[in-house]
């Protein structure tokens, strides 16, 4: 809301600096934005008319351009060209100063010297409008050699760009502002001038208004206006509203604007000629009542609602033949428009339902300045005070101007101020600081709040026009609120409180950034790829599977929440790859989902209206995602990868298992599961990224294989899926270990890490049993292959015999026998 | 008289089908492809040599070998398809490794110097301060219902606060009763449900996680961002007590010369309610371009917890009180690094993901 301090001064005395307002205005929690000094830096820019246009020899894009300012002919070199001999325009001679310290010199350009500068309204930082020169004729009777200020009656102004939070539609308007200010300031607040009905006939004589649903509309006023003139508006009207950012369009329509500005009322004129039976009603719309905006666009009402709590209600206004006139808070219809013609007005100044209006409007996809204060709450009992001062200030362009007497006002529900009881310790409580009663009684009083001492409390009843304060102990934290603020925020005293529990990250936490150093120092680099993808991207590597998605995406491919986190590092990793910087390991922790009907058992969650229904809602799965691609990198990497990782996890146990039917994505033969020893339990997968996914995400699919780690990391940090080595340490044994090189040939079928784990099982003798090398080829049959195993075998008591590692190394042969595997 | 060329056209074709069957490998498929319906192909040549025929006899002929043209045809794109899973099936094969049968000692390993990224690397600085603090670290969902995201926390439908945040909605259900999280705020409601529902009040947590808005992404937003979110629930906690909190982690984070303050803002989960902001770290608080001259950057909100929202979950607000607040943690990471333009983050580039240490 943009707010000019003239203005504001109108309201309360200030005194204060454009600086300390803003500061004052910010701890009031009315956040200024932006501040604009209107007018500043014109004051030596002069009226000037163009006498004549010539061309300079050797430029195209600037003219010489002589201009009389009242001086005799002046010389200036110009680049724009929306004017012709003749116009007056604005004339920056030189050594003057444009806003932003701009300072006008003489400058010399092929040859020609330029005596000054002809500006555009963005130049005079009038409006953004930087199309060619302010061309003054349209505007003006402009006179040579006049102060442009005084030409175009412009006032030098602060203006306050202030931003209003939503639950303080008191406080969004002039009025409301300075309400605060002279709360804070300890001043009076002035209230503006208003008229008063000036025609003895009754409003009730010419027009008529009701209200048949009154849960939507709580108060319908309507004002009767005769002897209308539709002619501009006074220059101080048309000024106030361009610094508010609004465009004057007639002396009617700028009243109702700069009421709504002024006091935060909102108001509607209609054409008295234009409404059946002189009549306004305001009900609920019936469904297939139709009605076309003022935007042109023709809306059908009361249709079903969309998302929780809405109803799919609409309040229309309609006339005495029960048409829809406009739909109410919002927006009117063209029909009964203020036109040229006018001149029997009725104005329509309400108070219609927050929700209702809010629901519409969102519906609808229909705001306007009417609809975002009533959806926030008007003040109820406004209305008629802004429909006095709206008479007041069209009576100025209109001095025939008559209102007609008892104006019609009819009530539906509206809400009752709260009255809430506020003990000292109330106050001292919330905020920590006990606050006199005396100071806490001027500060709510001067918002407007009604205070009565009790013996042991204050009794505080809310102004109408605050209708975020609520009933009992939410009220009495609403109205501390209100204290505090005025009181100011950075005067109330902090404490830093302390308690016994000592802070902690959890378990799985601890995990994470336990995983994060080990694999960061192990050389990946970090990435993080987007949530969303398209369709494509999921069918990739879970084609036809059910899919989440949302339902309003910014574009549609990025509509579906990802369920692996493989093709966006594939897809980074490529980009990197273009650009030559693609020799690394690239990592992303993050969730992946996985729709409710995909899975047995989808996340249940309490919601719908007031959380009473159980949802399934997608399962979230944390996973560490690596691509390694550097240039040698493929699945044996990955798999160092994650020994380097198991290792340091202390993990017991994980086989490397080659998965006969690897999700899709993975490497179909160069891929293997990784699976708990001791759970069962699958805690994630090593390989290598398919090709036919590299080739269908890359444009130039390279000659490299990327290996790939996929970890979930809900398993990992489950310490009943992945399973730890025992925090317990060994001490290895004080007598030399006997060490034996046993080759097996085994079946493919075997898995080598089993067979070692097989082996260590032989005899309480096995210390360790490490593989060493693995051989296939032609001496050996089909379907075989040899394994070597270093095999350390030893005894804590002494030093093994001969017989007992001749034992020991039967038994490791009986083992691997009963596996299929025979010495070599 | 002259015979038609087409006289042998059914057992050419039959020819024809049979060497396709003929065919091995998609090597050798893709080097008779010429000749088998290419321009010098037997089905061309006829082709050709029907301009001699009268127009009706040339017609039915053309027809012929239309047909005889498609069967070719689609005899090869068959063959085809099944060389090709034949060849990939083959390269899979001879691809094949037994992962389990992998050395780790063997494997190639130069030496790569990692990089962690940096928004982890800022959440966990700023989990190292409040644990320091005397918070545990919580986490949440990024999907979650209406109830959690909004509702729970006094934000009920249709509330014109809604428009605060700009929501994805989950195409879940009923429109628009799931959604994005929004922010990390319904996490908090997590916490307290649990803490009642276990009879473990107090809390003193803080929440770091992902959330979305639905944004166009810009040098300052994007679509993805991450919040930090701190609750304390305990008794006779007051606004004091906040704004004690922020003004110790904002010297614990960002140094001992920079300092926080609150002015008055609006949550509907809190009552009272506040923006904070802290000392400008580019000009120390003596005003420059990022702080608009102000010496003061906005950082987050915060605020004591609404009576509403203490109901909603349970909690005897006679007894307990607490206090809310929250900010970017990708926004912490842009002041303190300096980072110009927030894109960066999700671009990925090597080159500048290189630089965290
Ligand atoms: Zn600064």
């Amino acid at each position: 809301m943009k707010i000019s301090l003239t203005w504001l001064r109108e309201f309360v005395d200030l005194d204060e600096s454009p600086d300390e307002l803003r500061e004052i205005l910010d701890d009031l929690g009315l956040v200024v934005e932006g501040v604009q000094h209107v007018g500043e830096g014109l004051r030596d820019v002069v009226v000037a008319r163009v006498e004549e246009i010539r061309a300079i020899e050797g430029a195209d894009r600037v003219r010489l351009v002589v201009v009389d300012a009242g001086d005799g002919p002046l010389e200036i070199v110009c680049g724009a060209t929306n004017f012709a001999v003749g116009n007056f325009v604005p004339l920056a001679p030189v050594g003057a100063v444009l806003p932003g310290g701009f300072v006008i010199a003489e400058r010399t350009m092929r040859g020609v010297t330029s005596h000054g500068m002809l500006c555009s309204p963005r130049e005079l930082e009038l409006n953004d409008d930087h199309q060619g020169l302010m061309v003054l004729d349209e505007l003006i009777e402009p006179r040579v050699g006049e102060g442009l200020l005084e030409a175009l009656k412009i006032a030098p102004d602060v203006i306050f760009d202030i931003s209003v939070e939503v639950n303080r539609p008191d406080a969004w308007s002039v009025e409301g502002v300075a309400r605060d200010l002279a709360t804070r300031l300890r001043r009076p607040l002035r209230a503006p001038s208003i008229a008063s009905p000036n025609d003895a006939g009754s409003s009730d004589t010419f027009a008529a208004a009701g209200i048949d649903d009154p849960d939507l509309c709580g108060r319908l006023t309507v004002s009767v206006l005769r002897n209308v003139k539709v002619a501009s508006s006074p220059s101080w009207v048309a000024q106030r509203l361009r610094n508010a950012g609004m465009r004057p369009i007639s002396n009617v329509v700028d009243a109702s604007n700069l009421v709504m500005l002024e006091l935060g009322q909102p108001t509607h004129p209609y054409d008295a000629a234009h409404v059946a039976k002189r009549t306004l009603r305001a009900r609920r719309a019936r469904a297939g009542e139709t009605l076309t905006t003022l935007d042109g666009v023709e809306r059908e009402l009361a249709k079903s609602g969309r998302g929780l709590g809405d109803t799919g209600e609409d309040c229309v206004i309609v006339d005495g033949d029960d048409r829809v006139l406009g739909l109410a808070g919002v927006m009117g219809g063209a029909a009964s428009e203020i036109s040229a013609d006018t001149t029997d007005v009725l104005l329509e100044a309400a108070y219609f339902d927050p929700m209702t209006i809010a629901r519409s409007s969102k519906r609808h996809a229909l705001r306007s300045e009417a609809s975002n204060r009533f959806e926030r709450g008007v003040d109820p009992h406004l209305a008629l005070r802004a429909a006095a001062r709206f008479v007041e200030i069209l009576t100025q362009s209109v001095p025939e101007l008559s209102w007609l007497s008892n104006p019609l006002d009819v009530w539906g529900d509206v809400p009752t101020p709260p009255t809430i009881s506020l003990r000292d310790a109330d106050v001292e409580r919330l905020l920590g600081v006990p606050i006199a009663r005396d100071e806490v009684t001027t500060l709510l009083t001067g918002l407007g709040f009604t205070v009565k001492k009790k013996k042991q409390h204050l009794k505080v009843t809310a102004p109408s026009r605050r209708l975020d304060v609520r009933e009992g102990a939410l009220g009495r934290a609403d109205v501390i609120e209100e204290v505090a603020r005025l009181y100011s925020y950075r005067r109330l005293p902090r404490h830093s409180p302390t308690w016994p529990e000592p802070g902690f990250l959890t378990a799985r936490q601890q995990l994470r950034r336990h995983v994060r150093d080990v694999v960061v120092n192990a050389g990946v680099t970090e990435a993080w790829t987007p949530t969303l993808g398209s369709d494509a991207d999921f069918d990739l590597v879970h084609p036809g599977i059910a899919r989440v998605r949302v339902t309003n995406p910014l574009a549609s491919d990025e509509s579906v929440l990802r369920a692996t986190m493989i093709t966006g590092l594939v897809r980074a990793w490529a980009k990197n790859f273009e650009r030559g910087t693609g020799d690394v390991m690239l990592g992303e922790f993050g969730v992946v989902f996985q729709h409710p009907s995909a899975t047995t058992e989808p996340r249940m969650t309490r919601g719908g209206a007031g959380g009473t229904l159980t949802l399934a809602l997608p399962s979230e799965n944390e996973r560490l995602t690596i691509v390694l691609a550097r240039p040698e990198d493929d699945a044996s990497s990955a798999v160092a990868l994650w020994d380097v990782l198991a290792q340091r996890l202390g993990l017991a146990d994980v086989v490397v298992r080659s998965s006969n039917e690897p999700p899709r994505g993975l490497h179909p033969t160069r891929t293997a599961a990784l699976v708990d020893r001791a759970s069962g339990a699958l805690l994630g997968y090593v390989g290598e990224v398919d090709a036919e996914l590299v080739n269908a995400i890359t444009v130039a699919p390279p000659l490299r294989r990327l290996g790939l780690l996929d970890v979930d990391l809900d398993a990992l940090a489950d310490p009943t899926l992945a399973t730890r080595a025992s925090m317990f340490v060994s001490v290895p044994s004080r007598y030399p270990s006997a060490v034996l090189d046993l080759a097996f040939v085994t079946p493919r079928s075997i898995n080598a890490g089993d067979l070692a784990h097989a082996l260590r099982q032989s005899s309480e003798l096995v210390e360790e049993v490490t593989l060493f090398d693995v051989y296939e080829g032609p001496t050996l049959s089909e379907g075989t292959r040899s394994l070597a195993y270093n095999v350390r075998l030893s005894s804590e008591e002494r030093t093994l015999s001969e017989d007992e590692v001749a034992r020991g190394r039967a038994a490791l042969l009986e083992t691997a026998a009963s596996l299929g595997a025979v010495l070599r | 008289m002259t015979t038609s060329p087409l006289e042998q056209l059914t057992e050419q074709t039959a020819e024809l089908l049979a060497s396709i069957e003929a065919l091995a490998t998609i090597e050798a498929l893709r080097e008779a492809e010429a000749s088998l319906t290419g321009k010098r192909s037997i089905l061309s040549t006829l082709q050709k040599s029907l301009g001699a025929l009268e127009p009706d006899a040339r017609k039915a002929a053309g027809a012929e070998l239309q047909e005889a043209r498609r069967v070719v045809e689609s005899a090869l794109e068959a063959r085809r398809v099944l060389l090709l899973r034949d060849a990939r099936r083959a390269s899979l094969e001879a691809d094949r490794l037994d992962l389990g049968d992998v050395i780790v000692s063997d494997v190639h390993w130069p030496l790569s110097i990692g990089h962690p990224g940096l928004v982890a690397l800022t959440q966990r600085e700023l989990e190292d301060v409040f644990v320091g603090m005397g918070f545990s670290v919580a986490d949440g969902p990024e999907v979650e219902s209406d109830w959690f995201n909004f509702e729970a926390l006094n934000i009920p439908p249709g509330h014109p606060a809604r428009g605060l945040w700009d929501t994805f909605y989950v195409e879940l259900g009923e429109p628009e009763t799931v959604v994005l999280r929004t922010h990390t705020s319904p996490t908090q409601i997590h916490l307290m449900e649990h803490a009642v529902s276990t009879n473990t009040l107090p809390i003193h947590s803080v929440m770091p996680g992902r959330c979305y808005r639905r944004d166009t992404p810009d040098a300052r937003h994007l679509v993805g961002f991450h919040q930090i979110e701190g609750l304390v629930v305990d008794r006779g906690i007051s606004f004091g007590d906040l704004a004690g909190v922020i003004e110790t982690f904002t010297r614990a984070y960002f140094g001992p010369d920079i300092a926080s303050r609150l002015r008055p803002g609006y949550f509907p989960f809190t009552e009272p309610s506040a923006e904070f902001e802290v000392t400008c770290t580019i000009c120390h608080g003596d005003g420059c371009r990022t702080c608009s001259d102000t010496g003061w950057i906005e950082l987050g909100g915060c605020g004591v917890l609404d009576p509403a929202v203490l109901e909603a979950v349970g909690i005897d607000g006679d007894e307990w009180s607490g206090f809310a607040f929250g900010f970017g943690v990708d926004r912490c990471a842009q002041m303190r690094h300096q980072l110009g333009d927030m894109r960066a983050l999700i671009e990925n580039d090597t080159r500048f993901l290189g630089q965290f240490s």
